[in-house]
């Protein structure tokens, strides 16, 4: 059954689209991404117009992040206080992130810069946490074996404004979770993503924050995030197609949930690998088609897009 | 065609003589309008539809191009040609191991649509020299150069005839039309799902030869009609408030599915 899209000016079959809504939504519940690092690339991949995939995305993860948080809210897993610093910082970034964009769209090489972007973060963050979690899987195998500290104190722990987080059982300076939230407000805007992919592991090795408390918390922090580049996108560049969001957002709500409920069941450091692979998988796809010599050395677009 | 009336005549049926006298007479007048540039007379064509509307359940469409010509045997050849945009054309370099976009040209007045139908191979029907006087194959496709060597130019613009190919919106082959008895002609255009929105002009030429004896061109309006057009002309007509609604939209969905999920 096909469908024509409004604003991307196509028609798609609407399995196909509920199906990639679907599949990306479980992986959001499961792992407290958005899931945006996955979607974009795999709507542009599908023939949508990279302009209104970034926009309509943000849409998407808003609903996607609204049912995700409502979930890990009733297990008392979304830290109010921490996802509010973290917020401040978030709108801040994006708007930051939005001037950039706007700049590199002016030199031409808003593509690279995205690609670029997903290479390095996806490679740095997918290393770490399959190196982090495979030794903390070895490490259970191994009865008796060393057992990590609490917390490492480093300089970080240095800075000043301290608060108390008491949901996450943390006291440690206002500034870090700020500075997070600005990071992946950045992010947000640049890569067309709600951010959680860098934010989650920030804010379990940078923050400290129990691995239970940071998936809930940074899918409440990403609503208000996409919900502003949502509104931005449609607003400025009129790129947010609603038929396409709702196709998304129907694969996307269901698959959110399937996958909160099969993240509860699943351990930890397990998930954790898994993503990891995930996280990586993407990464060496999209830094192959850096690398290697495309088919065709030239593309064409329209002088003068939508934006 | 006196005679005709004098038949009429004979019947006796004044209603029926009347109205086929009218007729004859329209006949006659339009024939007249149409013969006063003896040349352009010789082919006529219509397209099954004039107006692809383009609604939410779109997925491409078919329409019959159908026309008879005048005399002697000749060859038809059918250009429909899309309405023009500018296209900025790029190549990637190697630079650091990457591969990155370094050059751009923008092509000026290319047409977002282009399809070519004839009852031979082009190079039968006409030298190279005529069919690029008249802007038929993609080899001549006219279009604003901007600045550039003759070699850059020409492999930018092969390149964006490929790129146009491979989107499916410029053919990879000519169509065909079938002739029946030297006289009717039919071709079917298909126009794809993503097919470009404005008005687009379809002209068919007769060509004898290796000349064009004489061209028609009618036009074709590919067109969003329907709740999608709507939705289209509200998202820029009141982009804050479609901006409100997709917000909304996207809250209520997730919040509706945790409320279900969280019942089950």
């Amino acid at each position: 059954m096909q469908i024509y899209l409004p604003i991307a000016e196509l028609s798609v079959n609407v399995f196909l689209f509920l199906g990639m809504g679907a599949g990306v939504g479980f992986l959001s519940g499961l792992f407290g991404v958005g899931g945006g690092f996955l979607m974009t690339p795999l709507l542009i991949f599908a023939g949508i117009p990279p302009v209104v995939a970034v926009a309509t995305e943000a849409n998407q993860i808003v609903a996607s992040s609204v049912s995700g948080a409502l979930a890990h809210w009733r297990r008392g897993n979304v830290d109010i206080k921490m996802g509010v610093v973290l917020l401040i910082g978030g709108f801040i970034g994006s708007t930051i992130g939005v001037w950039v964009f706007t700049l590199l769209q002016g030199l031409g090489q808003i593509d690279l810069v995205i690609r670029l972007s997903y290479v390095v973060f996806l490679g740095i963050i997918g290393a770490l946490m399959l190196v982090e979690s495979l030794r903390a899987i070895s490490r259970k195998r191994k009865p008796g074996g060393k057992r990590r500290k609490l917390h490492q104190h480093n300089w970080l722990h240095g800075l000043p404004f301290k608060m108390r987080f008491r949901s996450s059982k943390l006291y440690i300076s206002a500034l870090l979770p700020l500075g997070v939230g600005i990071f992946g407000g950045i992010l947000a805007a640049i890569m067309g993503v709600g951010g959680g992919f860098v934010m989650v592991p920030a804010m379990i090795y940078l923050l400290g924050m129990p691995t239970a408390m940071v998936v809930g918390t940074s899918l409440f922090q990403i609503i208000f995030v996409t919900a502003n580049v949502t509104f931005l996108q449609a607003w400025q560049n009129q790129t947010v197609d609603i038929f396409l969001a709702l196709l998304l957002m129907t694969g996307g709500v269901i698959g959110a949930q399937l996958g909160t409920r099969a993240g509860a069941k699943l351990p930890g450091e397990q998930l954790r690998s898994m993503l990891a692979l995930i996280v990586l998988g993407v990464c060496a796809r999209l830094a192959y088609e850096l690398l290697v010599r495309p088919d065709d050395l030239f593309s064409i677009g329209a002088a003068m897009g939508h934006g | 065609m006196v005679w005709m009336a004098k038949i009429i005549q004979a019947n006796g049926r004044h209603l029926r003589r009347r109205l086929l006298l009218l007729i004859t007479i329209l006949a006659l007048n339009s024939f007249a309008g149409f013969t006063a540039p003896v040349m352009a007379q010789a082919v006529v064509a219509d397209l099954s539809d004039h107006l692809i509307a383009v609604t939410t359940g779109f997925a491409g469409t078919k329409l019959l191009l159908f026309g008879a010509i005048e005399g002697e045997a000749a060859d038809v050849v059918v250009v429909v040609r899309g309405p023009g945009e500018e296209i900025v054309v790029r190549r990637k370099e190697r630079l650091g191991g990457i591969w990155i976009n370094r050059h751009k040209l923008v092509f000026g007045g290319v047409p977002a649509f282009y399809h070519l139908a004839s009852t031979q191979p082009l190079e039968d029907i006409a030298t190279d020299r005529i069919l690029a006087r008249h802007d038929i194959g993609l080899d001549h496709i006219r279009l604003q150069n901007p600045d550039g060597t003759n070699g850059e130019l020409s492999e930018f613009r092969d390149a964006l005839i490929r790129n146009k190919q491979r989107i499916g919106l410029y053919p990879k082959t000519n169509g065909q039309i079938t002739l029946l008895g030297n006289r009717l002609f039919r071709s079917d255009i298909y126009f794809p799902s993503n097919v470009p929105t404005g008005t687009y002009n379809v002209t068919v030429y007769l060509m004898r030869n290796s000349k064009v004896i004489s061209a028609q061109t009618t036009p074709l309006v590919v067109s969003k009609i329907g709740f999608g057009a709507e939705t289209f002309a509200f998202a820029h007509s009141h982009s804050a408030i479609y901006g409100i609604i997709a917000l909304a939209l996207a809250l209520f969905a997730g919040w509706f599915a945790g409320w279900v999920f969280k019942r089950s």
